[in-house]
């Protein structure tokens, strides 16, 4: 499950939107986020102060990241878990294979792990000889499919119940073919069955984590399925691996941050399970794994932690931003190429994969500001993703033609007299091509605004000149 | 002595008859003429005194979000040259208004001669819109459009400026006019400046939606506070031959808008007899 290669998002985008059903997958989950928003924040007044003070938990936290970091650290070892480091996700890799083999695990259960994806840990294990399962519904299905995740938290939410039916029939062969999978609960029954078999024979269970408290060395972990409490406490080993940036201070600070969380990413008020796990099984515990391995990883977010983009290490990966960003409701996670889609992918990617090959993504934005009016850490992501653009921009990444248009314009609107002059010229040409039908089918130079609209022909005449010519006595300074 | 007095600011009283520079937009200028004319109407009813700088081209933001800020800070600066000395600056746009409220600040933060001076320009410049209603507390509408419009929120008036419930209130004293509110009147019409040159398609799917909501109101008229999301959608709705026409909100609140809608509607009265009574 390596993730997509191409970060060519005009091309990818091109794909998704010829896609009829992912189209209307997309314009579903657009609809019930615009239309869900107002009654969740509605419901509960304090919304925005909840907001404000998760921000000031996070950026505390970030400010103070070694501290909180090495505080858990010592809390987990006390509570007999192991940490382990990670610089980059191949440090990460190695040592969640080694973690396998000392345990001679053969089956590794999986609960979904956005961070996990970052890594393609899967592809990795699978081809050092271990059989991997994703326990969650989506992210199972999306194994089965050789495919990535869309969205962190709908992973298969560019399918339709029809598509996942066809999926299950061609990989579950031993079931009888004339089952009925047609209704939600004949698809989640039949995964249910197939996954039990999974959560019991798991030698090693891997799962994310949405935060790590530093006081307690916990690991909370939020899910709809109760996957993520099989995959922790059935296997004799435990795997948590989480980026740096989801550690909290204190558990008063998760509960904050966890109201918060799940109102943004699918609008309810707390997700169906919500586990807070200390350490390994004490001897007088019924249940839980025999050993607990904290994998901490770094992969980029100390540089991030240094620079301009800190503000996205507040990301608590509730997908509000994808949901609500117009752009991802046309095209879909997938035409972003990396990990992440929608706006925080378009600022993440640039990050992980480099700016060099991901500067189509931070331009595919309208900056409407609906991404940053939704993100429940405040996330200033247009203007985050305006930082790439001055980056591409300074390192000539982006298009030669757009640059040169750009500095033509630039250079004629640095000298207001010649801009006029110009200006008058051009308009009397576009008003001659507009003709009188009023618009321009096609226009010189502006290939792109044509291909789905066209151009309004101007008035005629610019204001600057006739409010001289007009209103006598008024003149501009 | 004992202690620094605290600085005496003295009491702000707003001018009577504030002198508003109007900063028309280079898309107002360029293509529509007679939007800054209602700006200005619109502005001297509210009891200013208007004045139109000449040298006035752009506010920078297609080179600030190219990431050109070399060229944007180089614009940014004559801007507020040109504009620092008025009461209030004016733009009939949420997004220009917010470049210069919000963007210039960031812009200019590191530059020792103008940074004080962006912030101070920032502090007094508002949209149309909201200046009219927020500022003057003027609501005195003398406008009639005897017909059905709908109204959409173009994203930075919306969430740089909180540009919402000021163009109800005041469409609500247009004699005769009809509002029919749009499905998703706050969600972006897929214009974004540049975005829509580079990406054609999927601002082309965006527009389509809006052009689809538009055209579900029944509604013969599309408004908005911004030129550029209405060249798009009027565009749009001319590429699929639809008979709604699209308006700057101040043509319809300054008086009766004579002139032909932005690119004339297929089919609309504009075609024939060259406008709307």
């Amino acid at each position: 499950m390596a993730h997509q290669t191409s970060l060519d998002f005009s091309k990818n985008a091109a794909r998704a939107q010829a896609d009829a059903d992912l189209q209307s997958a997309l314009a579903k989950l657009q609809r019930d986020t615009r239309l869900a928003r107002p009654v969740i924040t509605g419901r509960l007044p304090e919304f925005e102060d909840l907001r404000d003070r998760a921000v000031a938990i996070k950026d505390h936290t970030l400010a103070h990241l070694d501290h909180f970091l090495e505080t858990f650290e010592a809390n987990v070892t006390d509570a007999g878990g192991h940490v382990h480091w990670c610089n980059d996700a191949g440090g990460a890799r190695e040592t969640i294979l080694q973690i396998c083999r000392d345990s001679d695990a053969k089956i590794v259960g999986k609960s979904k792990s956005m961070v996990s994806e970052e890594i393609a840990l899967n592809d990795y294990l699978i081809a050092h000889g271990l059989e991997v399962v994703e326990t969650d519904l989506g992210e199972y299905i999306l194994q089965l499919r050789e495919e990535t995740p869309s969205h962190v938290v709908m992973p298969a939410i560019h399918l339709k119940k029809e598509q996942i039916a066809e999926t299950f029939r061609d990989h579950h062969t031993t079931l009888d073919p004339a089952r009925p999978l047609d209704v939600p609960s004949d698809i989640t029954e039949e995964a249910r069955t197939k996954l039990r078999e999974k959560f019991l024979a798991a030698d090693v269970g891997i799962t994310g984590a949405n935060m790590l408290i530093a006081e307690t060395g916990s690991i909370v972990v939020v899910t709809n399925e109760g996957n993520g409490d099989l995959t922790q406490t059935l296997p004799r080993v435990h795997i948590v691996i989480a980026a740096i940036e989801k550690v909290v201070p204190r558990v008063e600070d998760a509960l904050s941050i966890l109201r918060i969380l799940a109102r943004s990413a699918t609008g309810q008020e707390i997700t169906c399970y919500t586990t807070f796990a200390t350490g390994p099984k004490r001897p007088d515990d019924l249940d839980g794994p025999e050993e607990l391995h904290l994998i901490l990883l770094d992969n980029g977010r100390t540089k991030l932690l240094e620079g301009e983009f800190r503000d996205v290490l507040r990301c608590i990966r509730c997908g509000a931003c994808q949901s609500a960003c117009p752009v991802y409701g046309a095209v879909g996670g997938h035409a972003y190429g990396g990990v992440y889609g929608g706006p925080i992918g378009a600022v993440l990617t640039p990050a992980l994969d480099g700016i060099d090959k991901a500067w189509p993504l931070p331009e595919a934005s309208s900056f409407c500001g609906n991404c940053e009016a939704v993100c429940p850490m405040r996330i200033p992501l247009p203007g985050l993703m305006r930082r790439w653009r001055d980056i591409a921009h300074k390192e000539k990444l982006n298009k030669a033609g757009a640059r040169r248009g750009l500095a033509l314009w630039a250079w004629a609107a640095r000298r207001p007299a010649f801009y006029r002059f110009g200006a008058r010229i051009a308009l009397r040409l576009l008003k001659t091509l507009g003709g009188r039908r009023g618009y321009l089918r096609r226009v010189p130079l502006a290939g792109g605004w044509t291909t789905a609209r066209d151009l309004p022909a101007p008035e005629g005449g610019t204001f600057i000149d006739r409010w001289q010519k007009e209103s006598p006595g008024k003149t501009g300074s | 002595m004992t202690g620094a007095a605290p600085p005496v600011t003295p009491p702000v009283t707003p001018p009577v008859t504030p002198r508003v520079g109007l900063f028309a937009t280079c898309l107002v200028d360029l293509y529509r003429p007679s939007v800054g004319f209602a700006a200005a109407s619109l502005l001297e009813q509210a009891g200013c005194e208007v004045d139109v700088p000449r040298a006035q081209v752009c506010c920078g933001q297609p080179a600030y979000n190219a990431g050109d800020r070399t060229n944007a800070a180089a614009i940014a600066r004559q801007t507020i040259d040109l504009f620092e000395g008025f009461d209030y600056i004016v733009a009939p746009s949420g997004s220009c208004a917010g470049m210069l409220r919000h963007h210039y600040p960031d812009l200019l933060s590191d530059d020792p001669q103008y940074a004080t001076r962006a912030q101070s320009v920032a502090d007094k410049t508002w949209e149309l819109i909201g200046f009219l209603t927020d500022v003057r507390s003027w609501t005195d509408i003398d406008a009639s459009w005897p017909a059905s419009v709908t109204y959409h929120d173009a994203c930075s008036g919306l969430r740089e400026l909180g540009i919402k419930d000021q163009p109800r209130q005041l469409l609500k004293k247009v004699e005769g006019l009809e509002l029919c509110e749009l499905e998703a009147a706050d969600v972006c019409c897929g214009f974004g400046g540049t975005f829509c040159i580079k990406y054609p398609e999927v601002s082309g799917a965006m527009v389509d939606n809006k052009v689809d909501d538009i055209v579900a109101t029944g509604a013969a008229t599309v408004l908005s506070g911004d030129l550029g999301c209405l060249m798009n959608i009027a565009g749009r709705l001319s590429r699929r031959g639809e008979a709604v026409e699209a308006r700057h909100i101040a043509e319809i609140l300054a008086g009766p808008a004579t002139g032909p809608a932005i690119g004339p509607a297929i089919g609309s009265a504009a075609d024939n007899d060259g406008g709307k009574a």
